[in-house]
């Protein structure tokens, strides 16, 4: 028993009762201070996850290893940069601002314990921990009925998921005999043909996660979460939440079923290839960036679904890596649509026309993490799809590379309708769009990402390939 | 220290950021920043050069940079001697001019992006001299490419200087694609770009001499553009559009010394290909004769010290074709801080009357006394007059010549040497001295602020005493520290000192009889040889002829590209555009048609079935999770069937 292994994530749990404790006597009008101050919480909590030791505790169940540690790095990032785009939005739109804060540092603390988990139960118990904060966090926005619409629909969907996925777990402890990760691999490995069981329970648990992703046909529910939620948490779904799904999934598979992959890796192609696919072309018809975006995160997740496939070492490097770069772009994306909505109060893609002039500034960064996005080098998802599709094609998927590079092409078709908007309509309005201190941090931290991953990735490759290591493939 | 050279070009790049993200409505934050920044760099880049003095072995250092398995690229910085002495220059006299700026960028209205664009400049000149790989030397060749042509253009309405950026960008460009183009053949050859492996396997002749010639002459062509030389040195005098700072730092001390920097790091391909070597130096002494030439007849200022520039860079070109390694990084050095002064002594005069005519000018050595006097010590100092820095430096290219036996090279050097005295003194004369032309402009003129004058006198002193380390009877001077294979000593040569004198100063006398006593009548002169100063005074017509027979064809040629691409290209474009429209049109209809009708038609089979089931309110919601067990089914038959 090693507690100290689990200090972050205490730390950051008591830091968020901290947050309410401070909210309760707190004026109204200076509770905007809450968001500053949950930051240092999260920084804090980055110095000691990266200080604190590896190793294992409460028996198989959790694991400090570098793949949590990598994992943490992201939630903790996106919860950032979320809290970031958050401040302002929340002092003008949002009430019980205290709760709002302590939410999303209590679902981080969801994901932190999910990517470091190692057996089935605990993970699943860390997921709902982290969903149901954030089913909370979608119906924020309580008058507002598209807010409250998100919510329940959120909730209702993910509770039927949460209980296919649970089916899946018992069928497999079912199997089995154990839901320790290393346990269920030792049996596969010597059990001879895997039987019909074990394949219903593959699907169900392929199924559940592929909620958390919105992995196409299980997507449906993202587009109206995101567009009905409050902005911030649209970015910190977007990213975290799938960041968590994809850690508890890879844990799962790469961990435990790969003495199976031939029953399960179709399926991921089948997932991936849906994604991109139906994620990109419905993109394409949005008038809303919200649901713009949505639809673009969903088919980004169908990218990764294709590194996934190759089940190697170098599909968890990429995985993590994108996931980093995508973390930088999206959230970046996203503080901008959240900086334009704060100033005029609305989300459709003609408004931003001459956007350039108005505010070049927010203009140029959109253009470039829309850049990085597509894939564009020198940006940071250049290298990151680079290697995803490398991974795929040493397994000689050519035809699932195929229809990633295709799909990324179409993906310009939406993403540059925006910039033609920006760049070459006549603005409506001449005011400039207003930036606070708090949404600049973003999108500079965002821009310094999304450029210095892509100019340099040495180093970034190097220590995430550490994390890919933890799996014996 | 060594290893923390990366920082000499990263403190200029951080203050960019900074200046840009930050900064950028604060004139005062952004141009003390920058100045910091440079100053840091300096600092930096003495240490460098104290520690490479006491330890003069070059050393490298690389980290990775893109790792794919099969085909690495690293960014290499490499120092030794040559880069040493280039930073301590590039970064004093980009400190000087960063501050020689704050007096004349004065109010203007892009003032921190000025500092910003200079910070830019001085991280990437720096970049390129400590690049250690060809690979990484040419990424900061394009910025310093791209930052002189966001320069040339700072004055973006007026349509002259944006034109000029442009010519600037594109002229270069061209000799660039020749350096690319080299790369590969190199890369293809030998295997990598690192400039010391290559230079091993070139010594150990692993490389064949000819495919050595045409990389290296490829190579050269970037030098060719960059430095300006014929045929590539139209470019420049139009440069001079930017603002004089500018013109100073990037287009006269630094950037247009890359070219010569390069092809002193091409040295063991000159040494071992004759037919490079040879093509070097004609191109270096053909330029420095031809521009020259013009200089002898403009009379725009800035141009003037353009074409003086152009000759000079040809002068240093010529040195490194003759294998004098040693005597043309020497001349690039004083070469730096004598052109700079006279620059930034220019930029003076124009601060003070707004004009670049010098026949508008006059008699202004009565009132700017520190620039006169500074732009007269320049002058002295270029005409190479004993014992000023471009004595020594242009008196040892003279003694490579002389050495090498390459006679018809050592007559052109001393022409143009020649003609440099008399263009020279021809502008001090018509500037400082005499009556005033334009008595207007003459009582308005005033000597520039103290942040002005004092960078002038700095680099008067430097261009009187920089030459001096490398004095021939020095036993540890110059060319004892940099040098090529082994250390470059010149015996004195009296008579080609006596020559070079005699010549700088009869050069000199002509321009007093012609531009200060009057006993010769210029306008005779032109009178008399029509002909010739028609050609001169219109640059040997290269504008009009590359009009005639590139632009022009080119312009032609894009008119039927256009065509072809409106009628052929754009429509498959557009045909491909509309065919993913339709198709998203298609998945649309899909979506609401059949997979909405076929959830709704199960919805309602189910709820026929399921008789008192009541809707929930969305249905929606209900379809939403439908679809959800419909791909759970689907997925299950899929992996039995």
């Amino acid at each position: 028993m090693n507690l100290t292994l689990i200090i972050p994530e205490i730390f950051l749990f008591l830091w968020a009762l901290l947050i309410l404790f401070v909210d309760f006597f707190t004026a109204e009008e200076k509770k905007h201070r809450l968001g500053p101050l949950s930051l240092v919480g999260i920084v804090i909590t980055v110095v000691l996850v990266v200080f604190s030791g590896q190793g294992q505790a409460f028996g198989e169940m959790f694991s400090a290893d570098y793949y949590s540690l990598s994992f943490a790095i992201i939630f903790l990032g996106s919860a950032f940069l979320a809290i970031c785009t958050s401040i302002d939005f929340a002092r003008e739109r949002i009430k019980h601002q205290g709760e709002y804060y302590a939410l999303i540092l209590l679902s981080t603390v969801g994901m932190m314990f999910l990517a470091a988990s190692r057996e089935l139960l605990s993970m699943y118990v860390s997921l709902e921990l982290t969903t149901i904060s954030l089913f909370v966090l979608s119906a924020y926005l309580k008058t507002d009925l598209k807010s409250s619409e998100a919510g329940l629909k959120y909730m209702i969907l993910g509770a039927a998921s949460s209980a296919i996925l649970l089916y899946g777990i018992s069928l497999l402890y079912g199997i089995t005999g154990t839901t320790v990760l290393k346990g269920i691999q030792a049996e596969l490995v010597g059990s001879a043909f895997p039987g019909p069981l074990l394949v219903i329970s593959l699907v169900f648990i392929i199924a559940g996660f592929s909620f958390k992703l919105a992995a196409v046909p299980f997507h449906m529910w993202a587009p109206d979460v995101y567009e009905g939620a409050p902005t911030p948490i649209t970015a910190y779904l977007s990213v975290a939440s799938k960041g968590a799904g994809l850690a508890a999934m890879v844990r799962v598979f790469f961990g435990s079923l790969l003495p199976v992959t031939s029953e399960w890796i179709p399926l991921f192609m089948a997932l991936a290839t849906m994604t991109m696919v139906l994620g990109n072309i419905v993109a394409i018809r949005q008038s809303n960036i919200k649901r713009m975006l949505a639809y673009s995160s969903i088919a980004q997740v169908g990218y990764i679904l294709v590194a996934l496939s190759a089940a190697s070492e170098l599909a968890t490097t990429s995985m993590i890596l994108y996931l980093l770069v995508y973390m930088f772009a999206n959230i970046g994306a996203f503080a901008v649509v959240i900086a334009f909505y704060n100033h005029s109060g609305t989300d459709e893609i003609c408004e931003y026309a001459g956007l350039s002039r108005r505010s070049p500034f927010l203009a140029i960064s959109l253009v470039i993490f829309f850049l990085s996005l597509v894939g564009i080098p020198p940006l940071a998802g250049f290298v990151g799809k680079y290697l995803l599709f490398l991974a795929a094609i040493q397994k000689g998927y050519y035809w699932l590379v195929g229809v990633a590079v295709l799909t990324s092409v179409i993906s310009l078709f939406y993403y540059m309708n925006v910039v033609r908007q920006m760049y070459f309509r006549k603005p409506t309005k001449n005011d400039p769009v207003k930036v606070s201190w708090s949404l600049r941090l973003a999108l500079v931290l965002s821009l310094i990402g999304v450029i210095a991953v892509g100019v340099y990735p040495d180093p970034f490759v190097s220590l995430i390939s550490k994390a890919a290591s933890v799996f014996v493939y | 220290m060594l290893p923390y050279s990366w920082l000499i070009p990263a403190l200029p790049l951080l203050s960019f950021v900074l200046i840009v993200f930050f900064l950028i409505r604060s004139n005062k934050a952004s141009s003390y920043t920058s100045i910091a920044a440079i100053l840091g760099s300096l600092a930096l880049s003495v240490a460098v050069l104290a520690e490479v003095l006491g330890n003069p072995q070059p050393q490298e250092f690389a980290i990775n940079w893109i790792f794919m398995e099969s085909f690495k690229l690293p960014m290499v910085m490499y120092i030794d001697p040559l880069t040493a002495v280039m930073v301590v220059m590039v970064s004093l006299v980009a400190s000087l001019i960063q501050i020689y700026s704050l007096g004349y960028m004065h109010g203007d209205p892009r003032f921190a992006r000025y500092y910003a664009y200079m910070s830019l400049f001085a991280f990437s000149m720096l970049g390129l001299v400590v690049a250690g790989s060809f690979f990484t030397m040419f990424i900061f060749w394009e910025l310093v490419g791209l930052t002189s042509y966001l320069l040339i253009g700072f004055w973006f309405e007026k349509k002259i200087a944006s034109d000029a950026g442009k010519k600037a960008f594109i002229t270069t460009k061209i000799g660039d694609f020749g350096f690319l183009i080299g790369l590969l053949v190199m890369f293809f050859a030998a295997g990598t770009l690192n400039m010391a492996e290559i230079f091993d396997k070139v010594h150990h002749h692993e490389i064949a001499l000819g495919t050595i010639t045409a990389a290296g002459l490829l190579m050269f062509c970037g030098a060719i553009g960059k430095s300006a030389q014929f045929p590539l040195h139209v470019w420049l005098p139009d440069a001079m559009e930017g603002p004089t700072p500018v013109s100073a730092l990037i287009h006269a001390a630094t950037m247009v010394a890359a070219g010569v920097y390069l092809t002193a790091r091409l040295m063991p391909l000159v040494i071992t290909s004759h037919t490079m070597a040879m093509v070097v130096a004609i191109i270096g002494a053909f330029t420095a004769l031809m521009a020259a030439s013009i200089g002898l007849v403009q009379n725009d200022i800035k141009r003037v010290l353009a074409y003086s520039t152009i000759s000079q860079l040809g002068y240093m070109i010529l040195a490194l074709g003759m294998g004098g390694y040693t005597a043309g990084t020497f001349h690039l050095m004083t070469h730096a801080c004598f052109k700079a002064l006279l620059f930034l002594g220019a930029g003076s005069v124009i601060h003070a009357v707004h004009t670049n005519d010098i026949q508008e000018m006059g008699g202004l050595g009565r009132k700017m006394k520190t620039t006169a006097a500074t732009f007269f010590i320049a002058s002295f100092s270029i005409a190479g007059i004993f014992p000023l820095s471009g004595f020594w430096s242009k008196d040892e290219i003279f003694a490579v010549a002389w050495e090498g036996g390459h006679y018809i090279l050592l007559v052109v050097a001393v022409l143009a040497a020649f003609m440099t005295a008399f263009y020279m003194f021809r502008l001090c004369f018509m500037v400082f001295t005499g009556k005033p032309r334009d008595q207007e402009k003459y009582d308005h003129a005033r000597e520039s602020p103290k942040n002005m004058t004092i960078p002038l006198v700095i680099l008067a002193f430097l261009s009187i005493t920089v030459g001096w380390v490398g004095i021939p009877w020095l036993k540890h001077g110059y060319g004892s520290f940099v040098f090529f294979e082994h250390p470059h000593h010149v015996a004195p040569n009296y008579i080609l000192m006596v020559i070079s004198t005699i010549v700088a100063l009869s050069g000199i006398y002509l321009a007093y009889l012609m531009y200060y006593k009057g006993s010769i009548s210029p306008v005779k002169m032109a009178e008399r040889f029509k002909r010739i100063y028609r050609v001169l005074f219109n640059k040997y017509y290269f504008d009009e002829l590359y009009m005639a027979t590139i632009i022009e064809p080119t312009y032609r040629l894009t008119e039927k590209l256009y065509k072809f691409d409106l009628g052929v290209i754009d429509w498959l474009v557009n045909f491909f555009g509309d065919f993913t429209v339709f198709l998203s049109w298609i998945q649309e209809r899909f979506d609401t048609y059949v997979v909405d009708g076929a959830v709704n038609g199960l919805g309602y089979t189910i709820r026929a079935f399921g008789g008192g089931l009541r809707r929930i309110q969305t249905g929606q919601l209900q379809n939403y999770a439908f679809v959800i067990f419909l791909g759970l089914v689907v997925f299950i038959l899929l992996r039995f069937l």
